[in-house]
């Protein structure tokens, strides 16, 4: 191999490619593949120590960074103690069997990722935000939202569709992030995985007629939440049609599904703002 | 449909990139001929970012061959509204492989062939219980492969087609077992799905292919 001729020839093809493959990144890379040779417990603090060695000496990119995870601290405190209180309302609330179990599993995996990403900042050598106090009626706009099951149900829909949406909003921000990004991810799809459930939960009850999908930006449920969804719509990806692409039959609606949209940071706390005690 | 200025540019920004990772592609390939052992070995995904969309065109071409021969052939029992979400997945992802074939344009690897002789698809377990395996491995694959992504715009990309695999995965789960959209099969102690890397992933999804696939050059 004649490596300076390879170098020329990528610099020729690709003259950014120094500059995107910055030494942060090749840091970070460094350590990938680490987190599946050590126990799972041992992840929170093994990912801080991983993003305090790969981060330091780069100030600016640590703080963005810890920003995204205390931003999904804050998410995750929101939906923990949602389901908490829900839980704590007993068969008057959610019904008994199939359904007090998908609400208990979705629960614990949220006070999970709560610990997780407290761990995790803590280990990185900077502080969890605290907890804010909630108000799940969102000053009186879901006044019944612990005592009627519909109600419940829809507020779980739109936190579960709006965390999906929020971690893919700041995905790219953490391009390069090894492990950290990995856990971001493995959060992400969980939080996929329960919104499907809960719109599967409201469509058996008759409380919306929603897929486990997105389509267009209908969220089934009504415009107070309606931020929630809107940009769902979208039928074009990286500029490509998707709507009857390369001569399928893709309609507009299964060209929607297909992609989840993501949310800015200022859009979802003006989502989640209502639900917060200032 | 009229594309908007921020879109036509953002589309010749991404074709701009995947056009010079193209150029790279066919370096590492020429490079591959004097120290890869193996030659001969299938389908080259490719290199860096292009090889990780190849990858994930890869394995959209299998689902989507797959929902494909479930909406031609339904499974005995299956109910009306399971025909209607089975056949949106299978537009789904459908719509998956026709944006990666696109966008990839020149870099994108072949039409895969495949290999279905062991599913039964007039059984409802058959099916199901393949279509479960492939949406799993589908999240864990994007989840795994998120890091060896450099460009930004492709991991937003990547993310926006993970979570509707998620959706797909606890749909199907659901069907088998109601409750088990997220059971502790996929998900840990930490409340984090499963990620796997491409070597993994296509040592599992080997089975299906009668196409061979090389991803040798894969970033890992």
């Amino acid at each position: 191999m004649q490596l300076q001729h390879i170098f020329n020839e990528i610099n020729r093809v690709d003259p950014e490619l120094p500059e995107r493959m910055s030494s942060r990144r090749h840091a970070m890379k460094s350590f990938a593949g680490i987190g599946a040779k050590i126990g799972l417990a041992a992840m929170p603090f093994l990912i801080g120590s991983i993003f305090k060695k790969a981060y330091a000496q780069s100030g600016p990119s640590q703080g963005a960074v810890l920003e995204v995870l205390n931003y999904a601290l804050t998410l995750e405190y929101l939906e923990a103690e949602f389901y908490a209180m829900g839980i704590s309302k007993g068969t008057a609330l959610v019904p008994a069997g199939a359904p007090a179990n998908a609400i208990k599993t979705i629960g614990d995996h949220e006070a999970a990722h709560v610990s997780f990403l407290k761990t995790a900042i803590t280990a990185a050598g900077a502080t969890p935000v605290a907890k804010p106090n909630f108000d799940f009626t969102a000053d009186g706009t879901f006044a019944d939202v612990f005592t009627n099951y519909a109600t419940f149900l829809a507020v779980a829909q739109t936190f579960e569709d709006t965390g999906v949406r929020a971690y893919k909003g700041r995905a790219a921000e953490l391009t390069g992030g090894g492990d950290l990004l990995t856990a971001a991810l493995n959060i992400h799809s969980v939080e996929a995985r329960h919104a499907a459930h809960i719109r599967s939960m409201r469509k058996a009850n008759n409380f919306g007629n929603v897929k486990p999908w997105i389509t267009g930006k209908e969220s089934g449920i009504g415009a107070v939440v309606q931020a929630s969804y809107d940009g769902e719509e979208l039928t074009t990806q990286a500029g490509v049609n998707i709507v009857n692409i390369n001569g399928t039959s893709i309609s507009a609606a299964a060209a929607s599904e297909a992609f989840d949209e993501g949310l800015t940071k200022e859009q979802v706390l003006s989502i989640v703002g209502p639900f917060i005690v200032q | 449909m009229i594309l908007k200025p921020s879109e036509a540019y953002s589309r010749r920004k991404f074709l701009g990139i995947a056009g010079a990772a193209a150029g790279m592609m066919v370096l590492a390939s020429s490079c591959d001929k004097d120290d890869d052992p193996m030659p001969g070995g299938g389908v080259d995904l490719g290199s860096g970012d292009i090889g990780i969309l190849n990858y994930a065109y890869a394995l959209e071409q299998l689902e989507a061959a797959f929902y494909t021969k479930v909406a031609e052939s339904p499974f005995s029992g299956i109910t009306a509204t399971e025909t209607a979400l089975l056949t949106d997945i299978r537009d789904h992802e459908i719509a998956h492989r026709e944006f990666f074939k696109t966008a990839l344009g020149n870099a994108a690897i072949s039409n895969l062939e495949f290999n279905f002789s062991g599913i039964d698809f007039g059984s409802r377990t058959s099916v199901l219980s393949t279509a479960k395996a492939f949406e799993d491995l589908g999240v864990s694959a994007y989840n795994g492969a998120g890091k060896l992504i450099t460009t930004p715009a492709y991991l937003t990309l990547a993310g926006k087609i993970v979570s509707v695999e998620a959706r797909h995965a606890a749909y199907i789960r659901d069907l088998i077992s109601n409750g088990s959209f997220a059971d502790s099969t996929v998900v840990d102690m930490n409340g984090l799905d499963k990620s796997r890397m491409p070597a993994e992933v296509l040592t599992i999804a080997s089975a299906f292919l009668k196409t061979k696939i090389n991803a040798a050059n894969l970033p890992s």
